[in-house]
């Protein structure tokens, strides 16, 4: 493991019986960064948490926390960790449930500057119990800071807040990054991962299919694809300007350009028996949905 | 960004890293905070635990001066065999409900889980809860205590010390079978299993009625038995059996039942 990578997941697969949850994952997380795991409900992203967290063993493969077994006490006091279902004790005060967990880590923040940082102080003397669901998730965001972790896990922290309180968490967030934490997050909303993610990795049936920074991710999903039935070759159509990947198969030649316009310019100058056009411009959730499929049915449609 | 935390540099090595080390002082205040909590939680739901804290000296109220108060001013060795029977009641309770009950709850709700994820020290919620059920039973001897001179009985200064603090230890046997129950048993259906045991056990194990002869051996299996005849001879009253056997059995029932929680809470978390 280098010296820049604070957790780390190789080739590891987890089973649950005849289930496959995690199929040869690899993902790190560097330090400094926020990295957002993408994927939709059931691709294994909480799975591939807990095996960072030590709460699960992988059935091959290895995690590693901070050069480190992960479940042993040392790698754990450096990290936070927000989950996405654990009922506090309903009947202790928020400022008493950070105090005890503060209790766990060698060099935390006092509850009172916990609470303000995740903007929870009016709900410091209230029993955990009578908080909304809202509520909730900001006190557990505020277990996940108070000791001051180098690492911070967080399993999709904003379902169920409102919009003021993601804003509030979001900004929290920046605010840790900026003063060298590093963060993964789960979450299913692209544009939290487009708000705030350093690098995203994209996980869907168990498997890693697109890691990248935010804007590589867009190019790769935001680009646009020119589909048609040509007499010119792929290897031709490679060479062009703007060009940034051909194939070919029975439907015709799929291209993907930075510039579609152009491309499609020069193919109809190019081609007078050219058929069959289709510019094919994804949006975020679009491509993100069609890249989380096309590890079910691969290279099948180009559609 | 990275050179802002200064703590890094020393991130290969975290062994040595600053951030790292724990002083044995906040250790310990670990434990101590997690125990003041866990006891903190119980006496703030008393719908839940009232019924152990408070049914041994109501019901030793009940038999011992209201129903057969004559009696027992005749009988003082029945008088005595009165409280011992609710105080061993009293010792049983915070562990086999508290204890067991709140494990089953807080493993079905991802408390534990999420405990494991955190950097809590080996085994501190198990003993938070283990001390929560040694002092809320220290509550309900202080209410027998208290009782006593109504039910005739006169214990010295001593006998009331010695005769709390053998039931005070002697919660521990039941924390474990509480326990065991609880890394097993969903949120819902602990209480039952709970009751399940806890019932026979209060009649099986000779506390409060005399058993037939033909029953003793299942008072020789029970802990609440073995706890009974400590207490007696731990305010030197008539007891059955030598002493040694009865912590070597309440002290076996701990370590086996405990270790085979922890067995399966290692697999289900």
């Amino acid at each position: 493991m280098n010296n820049h990578c604070l957790a780390e997941l190789s080739g590891v697969t987890k089973r649950f019986g005849s289930v496959v949850a995690l199929d040869q994952l690899d993902l790190e997380v560097r330090r400094g960064e926020l990295l957002a795991v993408l994927g939709p409900n059931g691709a294994g992203k909480t799975t591939a948490i807990s095996l960072l967290l030590g709460l699960q063993q992988p059935d091959s493969g290895s995690a590693r926390l901070f050069g480190q077994s992960p479940n042993g006490i040392e790698p754990r006091r450096q990290m936070g960790v927000m989950m996405q279902e654990a009922a506090l004790a309903p009947e202790l005060r928020v400022r008493e449930q950070i105090d005890m967990v503060a209790s766990y880590y060698p060099a935390p923040m006092t509850p009172d500057d916990a609470l303000a940082l995740t903007g929870t102080t009016p709900l410091a003397k209230r029993p955990y119990g009578k908080l909304s669901t809202g509520q909730k998730r900001q006190v557990q965001f505020a277990l996940a800071v108070v000791g001051r972790p180098q690492l911070l896990f967080l399993d999709e922290p904003t379902v169920g807040l409102d919009i003021q309180s993601r804003e509030m968490v979001w900004t929290t967030l920046r605010g840790l990054v900026g003063d060298g934490c590093s963060i993964v997050l789960t979450t299913h909303y692209l544009e939290e991962a487009e708000a705030l993610a350093d690098r995203v990795a994209v996980v869907a049936k168990g498997r890693l299919i697109a890691t990248g920074t935010v804007s590589e991710m867009r190019a790769l999903v935001v680009r646009k694809r020119i589909t048609c039935r040509t007499t010119l070759t792929a290897e031709q159509v490679a060479s062009w300007p703007d060009v940034q990947t051909v194939t070919s198969d029975q439907h015709g030649l799929h291209i993907t350009a930075s510039n579609t316009e152009n491309v499609v310019r020069r193919l109809l100058a190019a081609d007078d028996d050219l058929q069959d056009l289709e510019v094919d411009r994804a949006g975020l959730a679009e491509a993100f949905t069609e890249l989380t499929q096309e590890t079910t049915k691969p290279r099948e449609r180009t559609k | 960004m990275n050179q802002m935390n200064p703590a890094l540099a020393v991130r290969e090595h975290p062994d040595l890293a600053p951030a790292t080390a724990m002083p044995l002082a906040r250790v310990l205040r670990a434990y101590v905070v997690e125990a003041k909590y866990e006891s903190l939680r119980m006496l703030r739901a008393p719908a839940f635990a009232a019924p152990f804290l408070l049914l041994p000296v109501c019901l030793y109220l009940l038999f011992a001066v209201l129903l057969f108060g004559d009696a027992i001013a005749k009988d003082p060795k029945a008088g005595l065999f009165t409280f011992m029977g609710f105080s061993i009641l009293g010792a049983m309770g915070p562990g086999m409900f508290g204890f067991g009950i709140t494990v089953a709850v807080e493993r079905e709700q991802g408390l534990l889980k999420l405990k494991r994820a955190l950097p809590m020290p080996a085994g501190a919620s198990l003993i938070a809860k283990m001390l929560m059920s040694m002092l809320f039973v220290a509550i309900i001897m202080a209410s027998m205590v208290a009782a006593a001179p109504l039910g005739h009985l006169k214990l010295s200064a001593g006998q009331m010390l010695s005769v709390t603090l053998v039931n005070v230890a002697g919660a521990l046997p039941f924390c474990a079978l509480g326990f065991l129950i609880g890394s097993f048993a969903s949120a819902k259906s602990a209480p039952a299993f709970v009751n399940l045991l806890y019932l026979p056990m209060i009649y099986l194990s000779a506390i409060l009625f005399p058993l037939p002869k033909s029953m003793y051996w299942f008072a020789a299996i029970s802990p609440a038995y073995h706890l009974d005849q400590l207490a007696l001879a731990s305010i030197g009253a008539a007891s059955d059996g030598a002493t040694a056997i009865h912590v070597l059995v309440l002290a076996g029932v701990t370590l086996a039942f405990t270790a085979l929680a922890l067995r399966r809470m290692a697999r289900v978390g």
